[in-house]
């Protein structure tokens, strides 16, 4: 038996199909097809939550994606246990385990209700108010307990093991909602042979259908319809019908994100299939029908357990053969409870009494639920519900006052009404307009192209919805490039219609303030929160809102929004429509981190960029760091040398004997043409004209605005060639900077420019012997210093191979710079070192090339600048040609602040304790005696130890410090303040000697 | 994500194609070292930020990599329309056809 409360021969699902699920420990039965909820109410569990603020029992007040009370834990394993899971929408499979949340020992006796009864501190903008002082205390004490006090579920502390999916969808008409309206959009456009996608969250189809016991279409009850509409779909070929699927997000130009939820209802997903897929989809058209949802009553404890949606406890009857109570009762404002009681009295449920707040309401509904024998009352409010863990009566009294009456009930069914879902549309800019006449905003002005159709259109009744779906899918499908339509549109035979009802506070909601009458369950917002926020001066719903948090929790105020838009303006005495809606924002309702990221995470998050030298250096055992994109060696450890250790050998070699170091990832631009030349003059602060070919220059790169872009040696290989050389993270933005101006500025220069990154393997061959490592394996190229003097370019062979071969130096010795197309670099590399092994050559990774070049007073662009940084600050005004009339930054290094005395320049730093290494963006100052804040003269920006100089060495910005050369400097440290002098850049070699040495 | 018509490519591609290069109709001086101090930062720093119609640039970085003008809706992000670089700033634009409408 699938529970005590389940109906023999009510609802749809097969009795023989059981499955065995778990709640806070306890086993319980239920049948394939049910939800968690359905399953969990058809064992007569309604207590399944713990409000989030006050701590209160919760149970279920919908049966869908609206719900705000019943979330749950659903677990799988320990990482993959889902918090916040809405019972309503977890379709059971047999083994599920759930779990309640914010609840503690347990969920029947709960400490943290404490609350509930201390809550006259815990009113709206408590928060705001309590915790403001001492400020430190926020972060340290006050946040987090209140975060563990309030609260939803706790996130799985593992990596999620589940693989997400994602796909791009193009079609004609997409339909959101797969209730009658838009099954009969679909069926209209898809007809027309219109590449159409119907979507809708809910596992199966049908919408409104599965509960409504009064729909017949085409013959058939309304629900078989549906079946019958979707099966249809689901054969043609133009039709993609995408179920569980709920579109959450509505962007520009008709671009609609969906997820997928894939394998959450299956017991054994497997690893074949995704957890959930994201669809991004492109429309023509949308047809948005999706719908509205039934509003509550607001009245003192209408949380309690057993307390529900009219609709709700339809759809458990009608669909799920689930009685929600063996004694109902009823409050509304609107005929569709009436519907609920009759279906449940049908189904040999008591009806304790229907309490309707309307004076003198007539309708067929009314006359059959009198006829049927249950007790009708007019004009009267429940003013109060009784029970804790469970609704145990309702209390009933005239509205305008008068005696009380109890009447004991184990549920309540409440309709103040439906509220249209506007949520899309309003997501895709369009202006929602408020239709007094009804008391609901329904779509206004559209800003993209799309229309609304059915319920969340305002439009009331089965016939005049399927009216409209059917002309707004045969539409759509035109206005999309389809032909005429070729089917016919379905026929209603018999339908329930009902409208109107209520907004705001029924008449037991107050004026005491002692009352709970929740308008938003999930943040725990009472009537009188909002009241109280107009007292305090909130004007706007937007105030209002993020005052008391109305409609700010995650089911982003499905049932809350237009009760607290009411009773705000109620308070404030304006009409509605002044007050104004708050704005809807995407996701409809929560999407999983996973869908969003999909594929890309570990490995796939962001693409790696390797060297061919790659393969080598990692078979030497070398430590990577990660530049951009790229995979550097950083250092080659030999067996037991820390990466100090290995830094200041593979330094000491270099200088003593030969280095190898791969280069590769220098940014690399060929710049070619009759123009080239004139191109390179106004891009760089350098003259061109004038260089020879087979000669380098070490050329700057300004922006406008004559701050230090770029830097890298440049090497003219011919009249109309340049082999351009940029840093290894700003090749990217050179190659657009270069292009933006040849094609915008000036596009009457004949130029070419094409990156050769990734053509180029580069291998550094720099030291005293690096000459004699070289010489044996290249082909055609003069190796000595007359014909190949430092900062020049020849072009021949090596190993076989052509290659670029620069003599140039990042380490201030003798050096080359060996370019070979990237499919030999490994080769050459290979030739290369087992000819340095002759000469005691060592490989040398990044951290060592920082040093050396350090040593060398050489800057990197991005670390010794950082983009307010001019070519005089970094000493490096002999690059800009003086005679030039223009370029790219000319005028910027004229401006006033540019020229101004007392500019932060780069210096050598030496500290006085040769030992200390200085930190890198340590702060500088003059005087470390003075009152905090002190004032900030400069800061570090390279520091290393230099076993070649055999102490620490660094270079930092300082204001006007080429004028204080000598001084005495301070960096204050927590551990105390280190003593710097000021000195010049260079700390090795300064004559430059060993360029050729 | 938006739709962008590249003016080169003919093509209305998504917006993954394309980076947004600042706005448009903002010509470097032929002489440029000779500029005042006010004219320079009307050309570097000075930008229209509009709430309605902006002449902006777009490059198709990777699509055809050409820089483009386009002029769009700050308002409600809407492409009127897109043209080659060095064409003039367009006179008169075409009514768009997806304008906000009343149903």
């Amino acid at each position: 038996m699938s529970g005590a409360f389940r109906i023999p021969r009510a609802g749809r699902l097969s009795q023989a199909k059981t499955a065995r699920f778990s709640f806070d420990g306890q086993s319980y039965t239920g049948i394939e097809g049910d939800t968690l909820a359905s399953a969990l109410l058809a064992n007569g569990v309604h207590l399944v939550g713990r409000s989030f603020k006050y701590h209160r029992p919760r149970g279920f007040l919908s049966a869908g994606a609206e719900e705000p009370n019943a979330l749950v834990e659903v677990k799988r394993d320990d990482a993959r246990k889902a918090p916040n899971i809405r019972a309503t929408v977890q379709e059971l499979y047999d083994g599920l385990v759930a779990q309640s949340q914010n609840r503690w020992p347990s969920l029947a006796f709960d400490v943290g209700a404490v609350n509930d009864i201390a809550s006259p501190l815990f009113s709206a903008g408590f928060y705001y108010k309590t915790f403001m002082w001492p400020k430190a205390a926020w972060k340290s004490l006050y946040e987090p307990k209140i975060r563990a006090a309030a609260g939803l579920g706790v996130s799985p502390d593992k990596p999620d093991p589940d693989h997400y999916s994602s796909r791009y969808a193009h079609c004609d008409v997409l339909v959101l909602g797969g209730g009658a309206a838009g099954i009969t959009a679909a069926l209209a456009a898809a007809e027309t042979g219109a590449r159409v996608i119907l979507a809708d969250e809910q596992a199966g189809f049908g919408g409104s259908l599965r509960f409504e016991s009064g729909a017949r279409i085409d013959g058939q009850d309304g629900y078989a319809w549906a079946q019958a509409a979707i099966a249809k779909l689901k054969a043609m070929d133009n039709v993609r019908v995408l179920s569980r699927t709920t579109a959450f997000g509505y962007y520009a130009q008709n671009f609609v994100g969906l997820v997928e939820r894939v394998s959450d209802h299956l017991q054994n997903p497997g690893h074949d299939l995704p957890r959930e897929r994201l669809w991004q989809v492109r429309a023509k058209r949308v047809v948005l029908a999706t719908g509205s949802i039934e509003r509550h009553m607001v009245f003192a404890d209408n949380d309690r357990p057993g307390i529900m949606l009219a609709s709700a406890a339809r759809i458990f009857l009608n669909h799920y053969g689930v009685a929600v109570g063996k004694n109902v009762g009823v409050y509304t404002a609107n005929d569709s409870a009436y519907s609920a009681a009759i279906d449940l009295k049908k189904a040999g449920v008591n009806i304790a009494a229907i309490v309707d707040l309307r004076d003198h309401p007539t309708g067929p509904v009314i006359d059959e639920a009198r006829a049927l024998g249950i007790e009708v009352n007019f004009g009267r409010a429940v003013i109060r519900a009784g029970g804790k863990l469970r609704v145990t009566s309702m209390t009933v009294q005239p509205k305008n006052g008068g005696g009380e009456r109890t009447i004991p009930v184990d549920a309540i069914l409440m309709s103040a009404g439906w509220t249209p879902s506007v949520h899309l549309f309003s997501q895709s800019r369009g202006k929602v307009a408020f239709n007094d006449e009804t008391k609901r905003f329904v779509p206004g002005i559209y800003a993209q192209d799309c229309v609304s159709v059915g319920a969340c259109n305002g439009t009331d009744g089965l016939s005049a919805s399927i009216d409209e779906a059917y002309a707004a899918g045969v539409k759509a499908a035109k206005d999309a490039g389809a032909k005429t339509a070729k089917g016919t549109k379905p026929k209603v035979d018999a339908s329930e219609s009902w409208s109107r009802g209520m907004l705001g506070a029924a008449p037991g909601a107050g004026p005491d303030k002692t009352v709970k009458a929740f308008v938003d369950f999930q943040n725990d917002v009472t009537a009188k929160d909002i009241r109280q926020a107009v007292h305090e001066g909130m004007r706007s719903i937007e105030h209002v809102k993020r005052f008391t948090t109305n409609g700010m929790a995650t089911d982003q105020g499905k049932t809350s929004n237009m009760h607290g838009l009411a009773i705000a303006a109620e308070t404030l005495g304006k009409p509605i429509p002044e007050v104004g809606l708050t704005t809807f924002r995407a996701p409809y309702t929560p999407v999983t981190f996973g869908a969003i990221v999909s594929h890309s995470r570990g490995p796939l998050f962001d693409p790696t960029r390797k060297t061919a030298i790659h393969p080598w250096a990692e078979a030497q055992g070398a430590v990577f760091e990660d530049v951009g994109q790229w995979k550097r060696a950083w250092y080659f450890p030999k067996a037991g040398e820390d990466m100090h250790k290995a830094v200041d050998r593979e330094c000491v070699a270099v200088r003593s004997k030969a280095g190898l170091f791969d280069a590769s990832t220098l940014g690399k631009i060929e710049v070619v043409g009759p123009d080239a030349a004139r191109f390179m003059e106004l891009l760089y602060t350098n003259p061109w004209e004038k260089l020879e070919p087979g000669r380098c220059r070490y050329g700057i790169m300004l922006r406008e605005d004559g701050f230090i872009y770029d830097d890298g040696v440049v090497g003219r290989l011919a009249p109309d060639r340049f082999h351009v050389t940029t840093t290894t993270g700003g090749a990217p933005r050179v190659m657009n900077h270069m292009e933006d101006y040849l094609q915008t500025e000036f596009p009457h220069l004949n130029v070419w420019l094409t990156s050769i990154t990734e053509q180029w393997a580069v291998i550094a061959v720099q030291g005293p012997k690096s000459r004699d490592i070289i010489a044996p394996l290249v082909e055609g190229i003069d190796m000595s210093d007359e014909a190949l003097p430092h900062m020049s370019v020849r072009e021949g062979k090596i190993c076989g191979v052509p290659t670029r071969l620069f003599r140039m130096s990042f380490t201030g010795e003798r050096g080359f710079e060996v370019n070979v197309p990237a499919d030999y670099g490994q080769a050459v590399w290979e030739a290369l070192w087992a000819e340095g092994q002759k000469h005691g050559a060592t490989a040398y990774g990044t951290e060592a090339m920082h040093v050396l070049r350090a040593e060398k007073g050489y800057i990197i662009v991005g670390q010794d600048t950082d983009g307010t940084v001019t070519p005089n600050d970094a000493g490096l005004d002999w690059a800009v040609g003086k005679k030039k009339t223009d370029f790219v930054g000319i005028r910027g290094l004229t401006r006033p602040d540019l020229v101004a005395k007392g500019r932060k320049q780069l210096v050598g730093l030496k500290t006085k304790d040769p030992k200390v290494v200085l930190e890198e963006g340590a702060q500088i100052v003059a005087d470390p005696k003075q009152a905090i804040p002190m004032k900030m003269i400069g800061h570090v920006t390279s520091s290393y130890w230099s076993e070649n100089c055999g102490r620490s060495i660094a270079l930092g910005l300082v204001a006007g410090g080429r004028d204080r050369m000598g001084e005495t400097l301070y960096v204050p440290m927590p551990n105390g303040v280190i003593e710097v002098e000021v000195t010049g850049m260079v700390f090795f070699d300064e004559t430059g000697g060993r360029l050729n040495g | 994500m938006l739709l962008i018509r590249c003016p080169y490519c003919e093509e209305e591609r998504p917006e993954l194609e394309f980076r947004n290069a600042g706005e448009a109709h903002i010509a470097r001086s032929a002489n440029m070292a000779g500029e005042s101090d006010d004219d320079f930062e009307k050309f570097f720093f000075i930008r229209s930020n509009p709430k309605g119609i902006i002449y902006e640039r777009w490059r198709h970085i990777h699509g055809c990599a050409r820089f483009f003008n386009a002029v769009r809706d700050t308002v409600t992000d809407k492409f009127v329309m897109t043209y080659k670089a060095g064409e003039p700033k367009p006179s008169k634009l075409p009514k768009n056809s997806n304008e906000m409408a009343s149903k």
